[in-house]
């Protein structure tokens, strides 16, 4: 039983890290390509269509890996999920098929006009439709993470006196007040790590000596952005996203800080290895009354700890407070970054700053990180529940197939995605090394 | 509520069957078809732009079902378990093979991408009748609501005799919509394997009825329950008949949509027969999911509805249009992307 279990978490947990790699770049993307686009058409400078004609290719090969992995979490609520579907597919179902029929409709149908379409429709025909993919892709992020938030904090339902749930409303599921920060969280991340990818590229191209009218601009773009968007990771939404992590789930915000007693200004671990035997932290280094202040905005606040709760509620409490010192450890050094970046740019040497270029350029995998280790924070910091407070993982499984069968086709997907991920690293290379158009 | 639930959800499946099913189509005949690189971008072009599109039709129907009838999706994808992950690795396979093929110039690489879209092609299409075929058969469905589908319990004669059927029915429509998208040596080629195929799916779906009989007792009761059901049945026959007339001529487009009427007829016949059941208990009835057992709350039934309906309206106009902006022969110098 309890492999079972652990083989569908391993199983989910790698079918959908696997699939968010892709997701990060479409939206985050997107809105840039969308971007330049518009100030292709409002400026006529061919720079910016060249820019967007750029990414579009690196876009396009992105997109179609993130509908093919995609599918398969949908049919996990199924496959592996089965009794968490038939209690709560009927609430926190409906967003799943609004993606479909809105979004990602949406998004494929406006793709194929901009991609098969420059010479046979208007120029802002055209530009419309880059806006209308970047607009799909945020609206179907929209209702991802509506859905998780119903697991997160599920809202707008009743009990049965069978034991089921039923469908109160569906303004309140749609709504979910867990998800508003959440989802502008993500998508900031998103845009950020898409800002790095772009700086990134533009930096290997300056460091080469090619392409140094495209690399210029795709560097300065991703600077500008990159301040903007690195300060709003931190606050405002990585922020109110914790405290809304405060106010409905507690028990995640002191296993992420590593908290075990319950304390009155309660201290902040800037680093420090948890020690759950022994209920501490191994060298720690503490702001003292941060977290008090962090989580209620009053020094003196009390922090309820681990200790607060039954053993048996807790969730990993190694792999949780990890994965968020990983996170905001690496947003903290993202605006670092950028802002000496923005010095330099003001100061008119970015672009020869060689050190800098070789930062930029270095950083590329590492908002993916951070954006992948929130996500684990988010799904491993609600654990043992599926259903925060109303449904157990250990419940939610699909109890009619065996370990072995999800131990075997677990070894097939990773097998499967090692290919893909060689793949697309091949194919995004190439389409780099070979460089945009020249103008 | 759950009434028109139930035929939202078969005609979903039914438009995801008759959209993708001609992609499948394609895919299962374009090695012998389409000759040489330039014939294999075009067959590749004729579907490129809706094949997505198309494929969204299953994962709206996926989400709609969940909605809609959790206990079904739960027991029959939990149950289908090792049968979807196959299907899952070969939808992968087809859609990246669809989009990585023309991205190197490699004789080699495109071959290989070639294969791939064959294999996923085929087999999906083959997987689909299994899978249709165990729904009308009747699944091991437990007093919990829930299965174990082994591959030994899947792969009965009956199942792999509509899996078969499914995959030459596909190959007909797909070898049709190649008939209307396509010209010279890939027409005449097209229309060959059209005129072939035509009478296999015409014999397979006479086999694939009389064994339906065959397998469950009660399969005709729904058709006297409701006559006006018959109309089903007689949207396949009349397919046929267009099928026969257009299958050694040049009316291309009467013959796709003959083999457009026989898969919906058909789908539509099989949705009827196991109605109200949507997954038939072959251990107890009294263990069937029904609409009635498995659905959603009243209020969740009428919500999804109504905040899908304006989307679905939206989405079947844009779908016409694409398929409006892409008619016509390909001509792959002037727009072909793959």
């Amino acid at each position: 039983m309890k492999t079972a279990v652990f083989a569908h978490r391993i199983q989910f947990a790698l079918t959908v890290m696997f699939h968010y790699l892709f997701p990060i770049l479409t939206m985050g993307l997107g809105f840039f390509i969308a971007l330049f686009s518009v100030l292709h058409l409002i400026t006529g400078d061919r720079r910016y269509m060249n820019a967007a004609k750029f990414w579009v290719r690196i876009f396009a090969v992105n997109f179609a890996l993130g509908v093919v992995t995609g599918i398969p979490l949908e049919f996990e609520f199924g496959t592996n999920w089965s009794r968490m579907s038939a209690l709560g597919g009927g609430v926190f179902g409906q967003t799943l098929p609004l993606e479909g029929v809105y979004a990602f409709f949406l998004e494929s149908g406006f793709l194929g006009l901009f991609l098969f379409g420059e010479n046979r429709v208007k120029r802002w025909v055209h530009c419309m439709s880059g806006v209308g993919v970047s607009a799909g892709s945020l609206l179907s992020g929209y209702f991802i993470v509506a859905t998780n938030a119903w697991m997160q904090h599920p809202v707008g339902y009743s009990l049965e006196p069978s034991g089921g749930i039923r469908l109160q409303s569906f303004w309140a599921v749609l709504l979910n007040p867990f998800a508003g920060w959440q989802y502008a969280h993500v998508i900031n991340g998103a845009l950020l790590a898409a800002a790095f990818v772009m700086g990134g590229v533009g930096a290997f191209y300056i460091l080469s000596g090619r392409h140094t009218n495209f690399a210029r601009l795709s560097v300065k773009v991703a600077v500008v952005a990159g301040v903007i968007l690195s300060l709003t990771q931190l606050f405002p939404t990585g922020d109110m996203n914790s405290r809304d992590v405060v106010r409905y789930q507690p028990l995640k915000l002191a296993t992420m800080e590593g908290l075990f007693e319950t304390e009155k200004g309660a201290p902040i671990a800037i680093i420090g290895m948890p020690d759950t035997p022994h209920q501490r932290l191994i060298d720690p280094v503490y702001v003292p009354e941060f977290l008090s202040f962090l989580a209620y905005g009053n020094l003196r606040a009390t922090v309820e700890g681990l200790n607060s709760y039954p053993k048996d509620l807790w969730p990993p409490v190694e792999l949780t407070y990890y994965t968020y010192h990983i996170m905001a450890g690496l947003g903290t050094i993202f605006i670092a970054q950028m802002l000496v970046g923005l010095f330099l740019l003001l100061w008119g040497k970015v672009y020869s700053t060689r050190w800098f270029l070789w930062s930029l350029m270095l950083a590329i995998p590492f908002p993916y990180i951070a954006n992948e280790a929130g996500w684990v924070v988010t799904e491993v910091g609600r654990q043992p529940w599926v259903v925060y407070g109303l449904l157990k993982t250990a419940a939610g499984t699909s109890a009619n197939v065996a370990a072995g069968e999800t131990v075997f086709t677990t070894l097939g997907f990773a097998g499967l995605y090692l290919l893909l991920g060689l793949l697309f690293c091949f194919l995004v290379g190439r389409i780099i090394w070979n460089g945009p158009e020249e103008v | 509520m759950n009434i028109i639930w139930f035929w939202v959800l078969s005609g979903m499946l039914a438009v995801y069957a008759l959209l993708d099913g001609y992609d499948l189509g394609v895919g299962t005949l374009h090695l012998w078809i389409a000759r040489g690189d330039e014939q294999r971008r075009t067959s590749l072009n004729a579907i490129g732009p809706v094949w997505n599109g198309n494929e969204v039709w299953l994962l709206a129907a996926g989400g709609m079902m969940v909605v809609s009838f959790p206990r079904v999706y739960a027991s029959g994808f939990s149950g289908f378990y090792l049968a979807l992950m196959v299907v899952l690795w070969l939808l992968i396979l087809r859609g990246i093979s669809i989009e990585f093929r023309s991205q190197l110039p490699h004789p080699l690489w495109r071959t290989f991408w070639d294969t791939g879209f064959w294999l996923g092609s085929l087999l999906v299409a083959l997987l689909l009748g299994v899978a249709l075929g165990n729904v009308l058969r009747g699944l091991p469905v437990g007093a919990d609501g829930y299965f174990q589908g082994t591959f030994t319990l899947l792969l009965n004669p009956y199942s792999l005799l509509t899996g078969i059927f499914a995959l030459a029915a596909l190959a007909w429509h797909g070898t049709n919509y190649l008939r209307v998208k396509t010209e010279g040596e890939m027409l005449e080629r097209s229309r060959k394997a059209a005129s072939v195929l035509f009478w296999v799916a015409l014999a397979l779906t006479l086999a694939a009825t009389v064994a339906t009989f065959a397998v469950r007792q009660d399969a005709g009761v729904n058709f006297l329950a409701y006559p006006e059901g018959f109309v089903l049945p007689l949207l396949v026959v009349a397919g046929f008949v267009g099928g026969f007339i257009a299958r050694t001529n040049e009316r291309d487009r009467l013959s796709l949509w003959s083999s457009t009427a026989v898969i919906a007829g058909l789908l539509g016949s099989a949705a009827l027969t196991v109605y109200p059941n949507l997954l038939t208990s072959t251990l107890n009835p009294a263990y069937s999911l029904t609409i009635y057992n498995a659905a959603s709350s009243p209020r969740a039934l009428r919500d999804s509805l109504l905040a899908n309906v304006v989307g679905m309206v939206a989405v079947i106009l844009y779908m016409i249009y694409v398929h409006r902006t892409f008619s016509g022969k390909v001509q792959v110098r002037e727009h072909g992307h793959y």
